[in-house]
């Protein structure tokens, strides 16, 4: 069997006394697209930020395409390059242009040439429909546009898995189309991708798994996305609870 | 009383012989102490914010010693206390450099440690998620950023640092004050002296914060 593209077992994490992880396992393969949702103060951005370390954890260990997040052996930034993240805020550095932000990282973390950066940014900002805006600075664009392009430089870097934190809940809901499109493209692609976000219709439609997170860190469901949504009785309570909430509208 | 002013010495011999010899070194004083303690403060914030107690630790304490001292202690105790050490005279000059970079640099790392904690903390994310190392980060992404917003504080500690140049009349260097003081003293009219002087600082600092002013409002368009 192929080796995972990611891999938790038995995550833990505290703020102090406060559990906000507990005791997670998953595991997703390569190609696999899963949407983890839950309530707000759940630790679904926690455990994402955990796969790329961003969020030191206490307890478990967290795998990567076979390397080991937990161990403090691991070269971290080499790690985390071949990791895209897309974040609820965009994240786009302000005082850079829209090339610079899509060129950064690959010219002083993958060693490209300038030349070789801006050919290959330029491609991926062409592909989320913002080559005509590769000068501007991102506080002259929309926010779904500096999602796109946020989407764009983390894409540039060629990642072999793309994590999506919240990626439409800070947007305009005109706005969240477009995100979207990007996304679904990307995973009808077969990008390995996993995305916390409340956007169901996205998770119908393209995820393979849903994973579901109630306060405290604990993953109360993980299961396929046709058992998921189309077997609403063997739910947990508070998956049902939240469904109802969430869908109802 | 002020009809007894006697102005008529102030002509440009006097201007240039006296008191542009003394603005030279106030300004390469004030120039030279903001580039050096905007520098070592970088370092010294920088290792306050590090994690490392063994690089902050150094670093707070000689922040906050800095702060506790008054400047025209510094100025005095560095100029009689180093020629003990290196065992010849340093010159009031060079002494003033040092001294004033030295002092400074305490007051600007607190600046540019409020200017890098006021960064969010989704930036820094951003920037490690991309695979920059803890430097590169700070180098690329962080710094720039703090560095733009605290331009005016930087430029308003300059008035500052500009003013605090003529405490080094405590160890006879030759700066702006003391280029209107001999003038003063060698025509027998300190008062017109001094009245002089005040206004030279006033207009000089003045005019910078107007300047500061103008930055302020610019800086808060782009953002």
């Amino acid at each position: 069997m192929e080796r995972p593209m990611i891999e938790l077992k038995n995550v833990s994490k505290w703020y102090g006394p406060v559990q906000v992880l507990s005791d997670c396992s998953t595991t997703i393969h390569k190609g696999e697209v899963v949407v983890v949702c839950g309530p707000s103060g759940s630790g679904k951005s926690t455990l994402i930020k955990t796969i790329n370390a961003l969020e030191p954890i206490q307890k478990g260990e967290i795998w990567v395409n076979g390397q080991p997040v937990h161990d403090p052996k691991t070269n971290l930034p080499k790690l985390r390059a071949q990791v895209g993240m897309v974040f609820q805020h965009f994240e786009l550095f302000p005082h850079l242009t829209v090339t610079e932000n899509l060129t950064l990282a690959q010219i002083k973390v993958l060693g490209r040439s300038p030349e070789d950066a801006k050919k290959h940014g330029l491609k991926y900002l062409e592909r989320v429909g913002l080559l005509a805006h590769k000068d501007k600075y991102p506080g002259q664009l929309s926010g779904g546009q500096q999602q796109r392009v946020a989407i764009a430089r983390a894409l540039s870097m060629d990642p072999i898995v793309m994590l999506f934190d919240e990626p439409t809940s800070a947007l305009d809901p005109e706005m969240v189309g477009e995100v979207l499109d990007v996304m679904v493209s990307l995973a009808q692609e077969g990008m390995t991708m996993m995305c916390v976000t409340h956007e169901m219709g996205f998770a119908r439609k393209v995820s393979h798994r849903v994973i579901f997170m109630d306060v405290g860190g604990k993953i109360l469901e993980d299961c396929p996305k046709e058992e998921f949504f189309g077997n609403p009785e063997a739910r947990q309570p508070r998956t049902k609870d939240f469904l109802n909430k969430i869908l109802s509208h | 009383m002020l009809d007894n002013l006697d102005w008529s010495f102030y002509n440009w011999d006097v201007l240039s012989g006296f008191v542009l010899k003394g603005l030279q070194f106030s300004v390469m004083l004030t120039v030279v102490a903001t580039l050096g303690g905007v520098a070592f403060g970088t370092v010294l914030a920088l290792m306050r914010l590090s994690g490392r107690p063994w690089l902050a630790w150094p670093a707070t304490v000689y922040v906050n010693g800095m702060r506790s001292i008054p400047l025209v202690m510094v100025i005095l105790w560095f100029f009689l206390l180093v020629p003990l050490v290196i065992g010849r005279p340093l010159g009031a000059e060079w002494s003033a450099v040092i001294t004033f970079i030295a002092f400074e640099a305490a007051y600007f790392s607190e600046i540019v440690r409020a200017g890098i904690q006021s960064i969010p903390r989704g930036q820094v994310y951003a920037g490690q998620a991309l695979g920059l190392t803890y430097g590169q980060n700070m180098r690329y992404v962080i710094l720039p950023q703090a560095f733009r917003n605290m331009l005016p504080v930087f430029l308003t500690q300059t008035i500052i640092l500009f003013q605090d140049t003529s405490l080094v009349y405590a160890i006879g260097a030759y700066d702006l004050l003391k280029g209107f003081e001999v003038a003063g003293k060698n025509y027998g009219r300190p008062i017109e002296a001094y009245l002089a002087a005040a206004v030279a600082y006033f207009v000089i600092c003045y005019s910078l914060s107007a300047l500061v002013k103008r930055l302020h409002a610019r800086i808060a368009i782009i953002r």
